[in-house]
């Protein structure tokens, strides 16, 4: 039987399945055993309490959702009062994702959450919907630099940092993360996306933008993992449009060691079981004894080519 | 390198017949057969699902959440929330009453007798009776007849005396009039078409009722017209309530907080998600529908 077991820095994972942050929390448990997940992955907390956007919250378009929850909550306290308590009843490493617009703030928020039931610090410097002029740092390398360099000094927890896929230039963003001082990059966050209604002549979401969330990123996140993994030492959680056990073997062939998924638990509730099971079956089917085999795995040096295509483009 | 294709996707939902591996669940997603999907008039389909027995756990104003195929050549990505409108144990098949609206609808409308159905549930608080109620007013219009319907079976089963205000369009679209009488609630219908829907009217005969002492709870969904009344008259005649809310879901587990309402509690607004901390809620914490 494979061996499932990934990896990321000190922490080991029993399987590189994990959910995505704000598509999943304890209360899955209704519909899955949690036991089984790589880690539990908490919603974005900040420090203050906020109500989130305006609804609605979630429009379907012809290509996915666009959506823009806005990280409400109840503020650090009660996170770790009553949320942190609920996901310390299951075995996964429990990972927290935070998040700031205040780089000082942020800090002081990372210090408070370095209590023992947080097993990993998730830094979100990249979500689009909350003020898409602030708290967004992860669109420049030297606000990432800046900030995980803070965050780093703030906590002795492993530091995981969420990018966005809507920086200019992901690479030089994950080595600006990578010299701050993070342990491992998670690749990637949502599309800034706008939908607006012909009905009625106005934007769908009570934000008017909203992030888009669909397979079809699949692809585009795919090439970023690929990218960022030939430039960077420190493992990567590939998240974007993982709906099958496939997906999560090409994230880790393009150099990821673990995947998120959020999109494919909406639709399938049991998705997340389920994709394990398949991996599992995966390699057993194919006789690989480590899962961890499969990263960085992709055959990109011996691509052949075909000589008479070659010479009519000149090479 | 290796064999392709070989890949058999699992699917941990479970079929009718199928053993639940995992019994602590009190959530499942589930494979149904659809044994009819009828008309029940121009806008409205009645649906009845052959289910797994875990299913038929589901109790009046609890919702499940179904995976509607597409009715065209694109996808439908979102599940929808859909009220249980009953529950037919012997059968072993849950029902829902559907007015076909947008995509999900109109793809769920598409599906024939002998189809599968992937729905997931059941999920949310339903209603609740309260021991001291002998006497309940059920106030519905449009969609909301059909997440108040088993509210009927439920008080019925409980020894409680429904009174059914069903208020429509015209006589041509009202629906369940039949089904309320035939749980024997006694029935009073209003329309817009002569007038008696006006909310003066209704609210003549709720004070008539309240007379009657044939009040001590209200129970509305489907018109903020009828929740505004209720409430009012609720809070100066001391009738407690519930409303059954909705809102645009996605996850249903209270996950992903998209399905949001504001509500006031304690003379403080906070925010409430329907798919987790309702669908059904105190009437007088509700702000608007
Ligand atoms: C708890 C709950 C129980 C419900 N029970 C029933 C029921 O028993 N029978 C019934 O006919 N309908 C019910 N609804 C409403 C039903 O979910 C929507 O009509 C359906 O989701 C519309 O999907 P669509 O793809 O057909 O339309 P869309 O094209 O998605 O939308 C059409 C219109 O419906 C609105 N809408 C979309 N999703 C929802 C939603 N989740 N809730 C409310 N409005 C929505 C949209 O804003 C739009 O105006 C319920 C909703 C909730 C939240
Ligand atoms: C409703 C919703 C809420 C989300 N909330 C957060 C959040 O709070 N923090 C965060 O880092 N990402 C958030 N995300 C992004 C997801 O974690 C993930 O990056 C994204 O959905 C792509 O993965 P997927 O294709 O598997 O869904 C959210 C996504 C959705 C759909
Ligand atoms: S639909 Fe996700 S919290 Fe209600």
């Amino acid at each position: 039987m494979v061996d499932l077991s990934v990896r990321i820095g000190d922490l080991t994972l029993q399987n590189p399945v994990t959910p995505a942050s704000g598509a999943f929390s304890w209360e899955y448990n209704d519909v899955i055993d949690l036991n089984r997940l790589g880690g539990l992955v908490a919603k974005t907390i900040c420090r203050e309490p906020r109500l989130g956007n305006p609804t609605p919250r979630m429009a379907e378009t012809e290509a996915g959702i666009i959506q823009s929850i806005g990280l409400p909550g109840k503020g650090i306290q009660y996170f770790l009062d009553h949320i942190v308590p609920e996901y310390a009843k299951f075995k996964p490493p429990l990972i927290v994702s935070a998040s700031s617009e205040d780089i000082d703030e942020f800090a002081l928020l990372a210090s408070e959450l370095d209590v023992p039931d947080v097993d990993v610090l998730e830094a979100n410097i990249s979500c689009p919907t909350r003020n898409t002029t602030g708290g967004n740092f992860a669109m420049h390398e030297e606000h990432t630099r800046k900030v995980v360099a803070a965050l780093r000094a703030a906590t002795k927890k492993p530091l995981w940092v969420k990018l966005s896929p809507n920086a200019g230039d992901i690479v030089s963003v994950a080595l600006a993360a990578e010299e701050g001082g993070a342990d491992c990059l998670v690749i990637a966050n949502t599309f800034l996306s706008l939908k607006i209604r012909t009905d009625n002549f106005r934007p769908a979401l009570g934000n008017k933008f909203g992030g888009l969330v669909s397979p079809a990123l699949k692809p585009i996140v795919l090439r970023m993992v690929y990218q960022v993994a030939k430039q960077v030492k420190i493992p990567i959680i590939g998240i974007g449009g993982v709906t099958k056990a496939e997906d999560v073997v090409e994230y880790m062939l393009a150099g990821a060691s673990a995947v998120g998924i959020g999109y494919a638990g909406f639709r399938n509730p049991t998705a997340l079981v389920s994709i394990i099971d398949d991996l599992e079956r995966w390699c057993d089917e194919r006789g690989i004894e480590k899962v961890s085999d499969l990263i960085g795995a992709v055959r990109d040096d011996d691509m052949e080519m075909d000589t008479l295509a070659a010479a009519s483009i000149g090479v | 390198m290796w064999p392709e294709p070989c890949q058999k996707y699992s699917n941990s939902a479970l079929r009718i017949d199928d053993q639940d591996t995992y019994p602590q669940r009190l959530v499942g997603e589930f494979v149904g057969l659809v044994v009819s999907n009828d008309w029940a008039n121009a806008e409205y389909k009645h649906m009845v699902v052959r289910v797994h027995p875990k299913a038929l756990e589901a109790y009046a104003g609890q919702m499940f959440h179904l995976l509607c195929p597409s009715p065209d050549g694109a996808e439908v990505w979102m599940r929808r929330p859909m009220s249980v409108y009953r529950v037919d144990r012997d059968a072993g098949c849950v029902e829902f009453l559907y007015k076909t609206e947008g995509r999900g609808t109109r793809g769920m409308a598409m599906l024939k007798a002998g189809d599968e159905f992937n729905i997931a549930g059941p999920l949310g608080k339903g209603f609740s009776l309260k021991p001291e109620w002998k006497n309940i007013v059920v106030l519905g219009r449009g969609v909301g007849l059909a997440t108040l319907a088993p509210l009927a079976q439920l008080a019925r089963n409980s020894g409680v005396r429904v009174t059914a205000i069903l208020s429509a369009r015209s006589p041509e679209v009202l629906m369940s009039k039949d089904y309320f009488e035939s749980l024997g609630a006694s029935v009073v219908t209003v329309f817009d078409s002569d007038g008696s829907s006006a909310v003066e009217n209704v609210e003549t005969i709720l004070e008539g009722l309240i007379a009657d002492s044939a009040a001590d709870a209200f129970f509305t969904c489907g018109s903020a017209r009828l929740l505004k009344l209720t409430q009012r008259l609720g809070k100066a005649r001391g009738v407690p309530g519930q409303v059954a809310m909705e809102q645009i879901m996605v996850c249903g587990f209270g996950a992903c907080y998209v399905c949001v309402r504001t509500f006031e509690v304690g003379g403080v607004k906070v925010l409430k998600r329907v798919c987790r901390d309702g669908p059904v809620f105190n009437m007088q914490e509700a702000v608007g529908w």
